[in-house]
């Protein structure tokens, strides 16, 4: 019976080392997920905005499929559904060849998919806040559409959906769990695995709790900081 | 005057503008032919794969996966409405020991996630075998579908404790005062007037709050329990064939949009007199 100490410790009788890779990957797939979430749950917004009924109508149903689905199903679905497409495709050239797809990269497509799908509403609702004399402002000077967009709309619409969006940070932050199901070294795998061979699961799954929370308290820190900055400047409505 | 205001009632508005192809439409039209061809595609699949032999094997076992479900979802939601009581007022006590402790308990539940929770609860505890046989806890622990259920209800409590702070909070001090003038004791004052405005507040945050639940229940299935997920695994991994999953999709879909749309029905039957 080693003490809890070792158990923790850095080095090859401890798991230090092991879990501390395992925040590595969590904390890459996350900072790797967040941009396309960002990005394509902007579009998303963009169109559910639109005036365009056909492209409102789009825009829905993405929301609706992918905030309805579990996102442990959907991570399945991509993981098996992808590599089954993939190596479809890959058999009319090669038939012999074995395809596997990186459980990382379809933990980021998962995951990047739900957090768009919630992404779109918190942009949706902030570009509602945004009165329509801002753009017509930002036209009577000559501003392009896009100048618009990015000059005189983006400011104010990244101010008013900080707060939400920090928020589905954190859920990202604890959805990255889920890809330990589907083979991926995170944080819990990682802890998962010391827990069967040391058999000592309590204190390794509630280390890897501690880990969540410390993670969650330092982004706070980090929105904080973002909110602070952004705030600077703007202008109290 | 009058005559301009009355014949302009009677002018002809102009023809609504022509709608031509701008380029959303085209994106617009694109991407809905896209989404049309996906669900061509699934039917055409789903009806193609259709195998009689799979359904009789298979249906029976994802009925009792979703009564698993909803059985699982539904008593931690239930138990965990019932401890979010305690919590949410511990949250606001006067006792900075008893507000502190309902602050950690709320930080950490909402701040880790299930699957981490429910892992802890279902392996950790096994760790506590000799204490928890000498209370004669360990029947309860060595079940993961207890397991799965004690977890999801410290879960839900943390998140529901929250939601019912927020919605007794929305309500102002006013109704607390007036109640209070009418000599109403404190539990009729709750029971009265602040419980039937305070939920209408809490009605949209409690059913966003089921349905996570049952999304996030899908992970029971990690954990040997045989919920829809779990069936669903099960059938995978016996006939590689991917409509498993895809059938699992449309189940928790369907269960998912029921509930948004039962809840949009009844906050329009209950804000009916806040309409104007």
């Amino acid at each position: 019976m080693q003490s809890v100490w070792t158990l923790l410790s850095w080095g090859p009788e401890g798991w230090l080392d092991d879990i501390a890779f395992g925040v590595f990957v969590t904390v890459s797939l996350a900072l790797a997920t967040l941009p396309l979430g960002l990005a394509f749950g902007f579009l998303v917004a963009l169109a559910k905005q639109s005036e365009e009924r056909s492209l409102r109508l789009a825009g829905n149903i993405y929301t609706t499929i992918f905030r309805g689905l579990p996102e442990l199903l959907t991570l399945f679905v991509v993981f098996y559904g992808a590599q089954i497409a993939v190596q479809q495709v890959v058999r009319l050239f090669s038939p012999t060849a074995f395809v596997e797809i990186n459980s990382f990269v379809a933990g980021m497509i998962a995951l990047g998919v739900v957090f768009s799908s919630y992404c779109s509403e918190v942009f949706l609702s902030a570009f509602r806040a945004i009165p329509r004399g801002q753009y017509e402002g930002g036209y009577s000077i000559g501003l392009s559409n896009w100048q618009t967009m990015r000059l005189v709309v983006l400011p104010q619409l990244i101010r008013i959906a900080l707060p939400g969006l920090s928020n589905l940070w954190l859920i990202l932050l604890k959805d990255t769990a889920l890809v330990s199901a589907i083979g991926l070294s995170d944080i819990l795998r990682q802890s998962g695995v010391a827990a069967r061979v040391t058999k000592e699961a309590f204190l390794f799954f509630g280390f890897a709790c501690l880990i969540y929370l410390a993670l969650a308290i330092i982004s706070s820190f980090g929105i904080h900081a973002i909110e602070r900055s952004v705030g600077k400047g703007g202008v109290q409505r | 005057m009058t005559e301009a205001t009355a014949s302009s009632a009677e002018v002809v508005k102009p023809p609504p503008p022509a709608r031509v192809w701008t380029r959303q439409r085209i994106l617009g039209t694109a991407v809905m032919g896209f989404w049309v061809l996906c669900g061509i595609g699934l039917v055409a699949y789903l009806v193609s794969a259709w195998d009689p032999e799979l359904y009789a094997k298979y249906a029976p076992y994802y009925l009792s996966g979703l009564l698993v479900t909803l059985q699982l979802v539904g008593t931690s939601v239930v138990l965990g409405a019932l401890l979010s009581i305690p919590i949410a007022y511990g949250r606001d006590s006067r006792n900075p020991v008893v507000a502190s402790l309902a602050y950690g308990y709320v930080y950490f539940f909402r701040g880790t996630p299930l699957l981490a929770q429910t892992f802890l609860v279902y392996y950790g505890l096994g760790s506590f075998r000799p204490e928890l046989e000498a209370v004669g806890l360990w029947t309860f622990f060595r079940e993961a579908w207890y397991c799965a259920v004690f977890a999801f209800t410290l879960n839900t409590a943390a998140y529901q404790a929250e939601i019912l702070r927020g919605a007794v909070g929305s309500i102002s001090h006013g109704q607390w005062e007036a109640s209070a003038a009418l000599g109403l004791s404190k539990f009729r004052t709750v029971q009265k007037i602040i419980l039937p405005q305070a939920l209408i507040v809490a009605l949209r945050p409690y059913g966003n709050e089921i349905i996570l639940m049952i999304k996030g229940s899908a992970i029971v299935a990690i954990i040997t329990v045989y919920d829809l997920m779990g069936e669903t695994r099960r059938a995978y991994s016996r006939t590689f064939d991917f409509q498993t999953y895809l059938w699992a999709a449309i189940i928790y879909l369907a269960i998912v949009e029921t509930l948004r749309n039962a809840v949009d029905w009844i906050e329009r039957r209950i804000t009916i007199h806040l309409k104007r």
